[in-house]
């Protein structure tokens, strides 16, 4: 009943396209943190100026679907001579190219305000006592800002990777052979729906498992003075105070 | 042409056609809502049941939703569909191949996927509903039923709300995705649009405009909402 030679033919050719996935996720995952480091900072930052550029960033990519803008950007930039001339053709006049900056900014608007969640999180009480023992405002962001900050927006970082992953399939509509293309492809060819989506489905959800041990292991390695001590490792002794004569 | 032109309502403009995909897709995500919300509340319950197998059921549901690409999903209910369609057409000695309305297999697609979104708002409203009250109904008698009509459901829906708020913008982006079968929504008008004017950047900011409007005024009436419903609670000390 089950046809095992065509499920295997299925997902070698399935396989064969997943570099392509991954590459997608990882450069629009990395130029997308990137991005969204830029917009956050103008979005808490103090002067309105920079601060409602980023408010209007953020709306514009997280109100619309992400498909509108890679059409947006893939069949719409492309009608200007004037984007054609410029150096910004060498990355849009690829599929590829396009669905990895738009994949980059949609994302980054969603990340930007996982960040700044995590950033209202950090206590004011901290950054006082940083201010307090004299850090220059450089210092006070890497060493007490920003590792609680990480740590707070680590959770809600990993649904946002694995939003990602499921978005990469829309680079598919703009004639990138990912996943999804291929597996498009083989239904409609084949008109064998439910073994090609196992097939599919499968490699997907394995990479999205991936994505959260990946993000889980490195919360767990950011967060040892959270856990409790395992047992039978001896504690250093606490030296005693000596009496004072 | 110029831009006024192409945006009009009358034969020569584009904006009648806009404005019934922009219907449309409000249609779609509305029916998609309403299936996640059904399929979505059974989900929850299955996560909280207390017997292991239907736990393991609702958190399969959940990854198999949640951890699958809309669009995957969405190809398996158009191509599949087809296909169970025509087997029983075949069945009952029809002939051919049989096409399944794109608008009933996008609503399904979309409101799978919502439901699987819609079950954890759900999950955490009940987690949320204060045990003693619960307590309290059994203690003065309360039936099973007029327990969850008079005590959770109410609770249920008020601590739901914001949860189904960011559901409700997930689907009604989610449903530009129909397009690729074809539905004429926001999506694919604006696909339509831009490919027979040639004017591919100007209906692409045109559509994304729409579902701009669509998103910020079904947030600022989800906000209401939200007020109505917790105009009767005590104001968190902490916002204050």
């Amino acid at each position: 009943m089950i046809d095992f030679a065509f499920l295997a033919d299925t997902m070698l050719k399935l396989l064969g396209a997943l570099p392509t996935t991954l590459t997608l996720f990882f450069s629009s995952l990395v130029l997308g943190l990137l991005l969204s480091l830029g917009v956050v900072a103008m979005r808490v930052s103090r002067w309105w100026f920079l601060s409602m550029p980023a408010r209007f960033y953020i709306m514009l990519f997280r109100g619309t679907p992400l498909l509108i803008q890679m059409f947006l950007i893939y069949y719409g930039l492309g009608q200007f001579p004037a984007i054609r001339d410029s150096f910004l053709w060498v990355v849009l006049k690829s599929p590829y190219g396009c669905a990895v900056v738009s994949l980059a900014m949609c994302t980054a608007g969603y990340t930007a305000e996982i960040i700044r969640g995590g950033l209202q999180s950090v206590p004011h009480g901290q950054i006082e006592a940083g201010q307090a023992v004299g850090m220059n405002p450089w210092t006070l962001l890497w060493r007490v800002i920003a590792p609680v900050t990480l740590r707070q927006a680590l959770p809600a970082y990993s649904t946002e990777a694995i939003l990602l992953v499921k978005s990469t399939a829309l680079a598919s509509l703009v004639t990138v052979w990912d996943v999804t293309g291929v597996a498009q492809q083989i239904i409609q060819r084949t008109y064998r729906t439910m073994e090609v989506f196992i097939c599919a489905a499968l490699i997907y959800l394995v990479l999205n498992f991936l994505v959260v041990r990946a993000v889980a292991w490195i919360e767990h390695r950011l967060s040892p003075h959270l856990r409790e001590r395992p047992q039978g490792v001896p504690t250093k002794p606490v030296p005693e105070a000596t009496p004072h004569s | 042409m110029n831009l006024l032109q192409m945006l009009s309502f009358g034969d020569t403009g584009w904006g009648m056609a806009l404005l019934k995909a922009a219907a449309m897709t409000l249609l779609l995500t509305l029916a998609a809502l309403l299936i996640g919300a059904l399929v979505g509340s059974l989900v929850a319950t299955a996560k909280l049941s207390r017997r292991r197998g239907v736990r393991y059921l609702g958190d399969a549901y959940s990854i198999l939703f949640r951890g699958i690409p809309e669009l995957l999903v969405i190809y398996l209910f158009y191509f599949g569909g087809a296909s169970v369609v025509s087997a029983i057409n075949h069945w009952f000695g029809g002939q051919g191949y049989v096409d399944v309305p794109p608008f009933l297999v996008g609503a399904i697609a979309v409101g799978l996927i919502s439901a699987s979104y819609q079950a954890e708002v759900y999950r955490g409203a009940f987690i949320a509903v204060a045990k003693g009250e619960l307590e309290a109904a059994l203690a003065i008698g309360m039936s099973r039923g007029m327990r969850i009509r008079r005590v959770l459901i109410p609770q249920i829906w008020r601590y739901a709300l914001p949860g189904l708020g960011n559901v409700w913008q997930m689907s009604l982006k989610d449903s530009a995705l129909i397009s690729v079968i074809g539905l004429v929504e926001l999506m694919r008008a604006s696909q339509v649009a831009a490919g027979s004017t040639r004017q591919y950047f100007t209906f692409y900011i045109v559509g994304g405009v729409c579902y701009l409007i669509l998103t910020g005024l079904s947030g600022r009436l989800f906000n209401l909402a939200e007020s109505r419903v917790q105009r009767t609670q005590r104001r968190n000390p902490a916002q204050s």
